[in-house]
C-alpha cells in the first residue's frame, strides 16, 4: 500500500491526467442519454405533445431503457456487407468524437498541496486546430459505413455527408481565424482566460471580451458551419426518408446503430462546448455569479481550498449551463427551420459562408491594424 | 388567385426571419399540451358514437325476436342468427353472433331493428385474446349502456 502510494505521488502528473481523462470520458457518456431525452421531450413540447414521460422522473431514464434495448437487440449484419469494415465503421466514427473533447477546458485551475490541477485533459499547444483535425477523421467512419454496407442508398448518404462536412469545414476553420488574430493564441486555455477581460464599460454594465462581442460575424459563420458539420437540421442531408432512406447507417442495427447515434450526439456536445469556449467565455462565470461567489466567500469566510473549490464549482456550472443552452439550441433550431435542398446547402457553403468568412478575416485585420480591437 | 410573395432584401437575409421562427417555436413550449395519456385519460366521445354492439334485454330476456332484419340489412354480412322457438311459442335467437372483424360499424342494424334489441354502445376497446366471434352471451351483457 505504501509503495503504491509513493509510486502514485511520484507520478502525480500522470495520475491526475489519467483521472481527468476517465472523468471526462464518463461524463461525456452521460451526456448522450440526457441529450436523447432532451431531443425527444424538446421535440414533443414544441409540437404541443408530452413526449416520453413514463420511465423515471420526467421520463429521464428513457435513455437507459433505449440503451438496454439496443444492447440486447440481435446483431444481424446483412449477407452482402463487407463484414470487417462494417463492424469497424461505428468505432471509427465514435472515437474521434470522444477525442476532440480532450482540449476543452471546463474550469480554471486549482492548487492542492503544491500541485496545480488545470481542468482540461490536455493543454495542447495546437489548441482548437487539434479539434478540427481530429473531428474531420470522423468522416472516415461515415465513408466506411456507406461503402461497406454495399447499398446504393448508404453510399449516396455517406457521399452527401462527407461532401457536406468537407465544404463546411472550410468556413468553420476560417470563421475562427479572426478570433485567432485577436487573441493571438490557439490554446483554448489562453483564449478563455483572455475572454475574462473587460471589452468596454457601458455605465454599470461591463461587457466582457467574449468572442461573440469581438467577432459577431465569425460566431454566426461558426454556428451555421457547426450545424452542418454535425449533420443537424436544417442541414441533415445525409438522411432523407424519400430519397436515400436513412443514409449511411441504413444497414446498421442494434448497438452498431447506437454507436453512430452516440457519435452524433457527442459531436454535437463538442461543437456546443467549443462554441461556448471560443465565443462565450468558456468557464468564465455568467453575469451575476462572480458577485454571488464573492458574497458566499465573505459570508462563510471561506479561505484557501474551500474558496477555490467553490470558484471551480461555479466556473464548471457556468460552462455546463452555457453548453446546455447551445445543446438546447440544436433542438430549438431543428423544429424551427425547414431543411435545405442539397444545391442550396452547397450554395450557402461555398458562395455565402466562405466569402463572408474571408471578408470577416479582412475586416478584422484592418481593425487590428488601426488598433480598434 | 395567385399570391405573389416576393421577399424583400431584408427578408432574403433570412437571419431575422429565423429569429422570428425561433420565437414562435419557443412559444409553443409553454402552450397547453394536447396529449391524452391513454390508459389513465380517455377521449370524450359523444353518445352517438358507434362502438361495440350489445343486445338490449328486459328482465334478463333479450328483446330480439330473430326477425332477421339486421342480417339482411347488414352490408358487411357479419351478423349470424339462428332462430328458435320458446315454450310459449315465441320466436327467439338460439345463436346470435357478430363477427366484429367484418363489421364496419355503420349502425344500420340498429336502425333496422323493430324491437330496439341490437344497439351500438360506446365501447371502443374490442381486442380479444381468441379469434372467436362475439356470441350471444357476450352481447347480452349490458355493461350499463343507454
Amino acid at each position: 500500500m505504501d509503495t503504491l502510494l509513493s509510486v502514485l505521488s511520484a507520478n502525480a502528473e500522470l495520475v491526475i491526467t489519467a483521472v481527468k481523462a476517465v472523468l471526462v470520458a464518463v461524463a461525456l457518456l452521460q451526456v448522450v442519454p440526457l441529450m436523447v431525452w432532451l431531443e425527444r421531450r424538446g421535440s414533443a413540447v414544441m409540437q404541443k405533445r408530452l413526449g416520453p414521460n413514463r420511465i423515471g422522473p420526467l421520463g429521464l431514464f428513457q435513455g437507459i431503457a433505449d440503451g438496454i434495448k439496443a444492447v440486447f437487440k440481435e446483431d444481424n449484419p446483412p449477407a452482402h456487407v463487407f463484414k470487417f469494415y462494417y463492424r469497424l465503421a461505428p468505432v471509427v466514427a465514435l472515437i474521434p468524437a470522444y477525442m476532440t473533447f480532450a482540449v476543452i477546458p471546463f474550469a480554471s485551475s486549482i492548487t492542492i498541496g503544491g500541485i496545480t490541477i488545470s481542468f482540461q485533459v490536455a493543454d495542447l499547444n495546437v489548441g482548437f486546430l487539434y479539434i478540427f483535425s481530429v473531428a474531420s477523421l470522423g468522416v472516415y467512419g461515415i465513408i466506411m459505413a456507406g461503402w461497406s454496407s454495399n447499398n446504393k442508398y448508404s453510399l449516396l448518404g455517406s457521399l452527401r455527408s462527407s461532401a457536406q462536412m468537407i465544404s463546411y469545414e472550410l468556413s468553420l476553420g476560417l470563421s475562427v481565424v479572426g478570433l485567432l488574430m485577436i487573441f493571438s493564441s490557439v490554446r483554448l486555455g489562453d483564449i478563455v482566460r483572455q475572454q475574462g477581460e473587460v471589452l468596454m464599460q457601458l455605465g454599470p454594465v461591463a461587457i466582457p471580451k467574449w468572442g461573440f462581442f469581438v467577432q459577431p460575424v465569425g460566431f454566426l459563420i461558426f454556428l451555421v458551419s457547426a450545424y452542418a458539420e454535425t449533420n443537424r437540421l436544417p442541414f441533415d442531408l445525409p438522411e432523407g426518408e424519400s430519397e436515400i432512406v436513412a443514409g449511411y447507417h441504413l444497414e446498421y442495427g442494434s448497438m452498431h446503430f447506437a454507436l453512430f447515434m452516440m457519435a452524433e450526439y457527442i459531436n454535437m456536445t463538442v461543437a456546443a462546448a467549443l462554441t461556448v469556449t471560443l465565443f462565450f467565455g468558456g468557464w468564465q462565470m455568467i453575469p451575476g455569479l462572480p458577485a454571488l461567489h464573492q458574497f458566499l466567500v465573505g459570508h462563510f469566510s471561506l479561505v484557501g481550498l474551500a474558496a477555490d473549490g467553490l470558484r471551480v464549482l461555479f466556473e464548471f456550472g457556468s460552462f455546463a449551463l452555457k453548453t446546455a443552452f447551445f445543446l438546447w439550441l440544436y433542438v430549438w433550431v431543428r423544429w424551427t427551420l425547414p431543411r435545405f435542398r442539397y444545391d442550396q446547402l452547397m450554395d450557402l457553403g461555398w458562395r455565402v459562408m466562405l466569402p463572408l468568412a474571408l471578408v470577416n478575416i479582412f475586416v478584422t485585420g484592418v481593425l487590428i491594424y488601426y488598433k480598434v480591437v | 388567385m395567385i399570391v405573389k410573395n416576393k421577399p424583400g432584401l431584408f427578408q432574403r437575409f433570412y437571419l431575422l426571419e429565423a429569429l422570428k421562427g425561433l420565437r414562435i417555436t419557443i412559444a409553443k413550449v409553454f402552450q397547453k399540451k394536447v396529449t391524452i395519456q391513454y390508459p389513465e385519460e380517455r377521449r370524450e366521445y359523444s353518445d352517438r358514437f358507434r362502438g361495440m354492439h350489445y343486445i338490449k334485454s328486459v328482465n334478463g330476456v333479450e328483446n330480439c325476436t330473430a326477425c332477421m332484419l339486421c342480417p339482411t340489412v347488414c352490408p358487411a354480412e357479419c351478423i349470424h342468427i339462428e332462430a328458435g322457438e320458446r315454450e310459449d311459442k315465441e320466436k327467439y335467437p338460439v345463436k346470435f353472433e357478430i363477427d366484429a372483424l367484418r363489421c364496419c360499424f355503420c349502425g344500420m342494424c340498429e336502425e333496422a331493428c323493430p324491437k330496439d334489441a341490437i344497439k351500438l354502445s360506446n365501447i371502443y376497446e374490442m381486442s380479444q385474446t381468441t379469434r372467436e366471434a362475439y356470441d350471444k352471451e357476450f352481447l347480452m351483457e349490458q355493461r350499463g349502456h343507454k
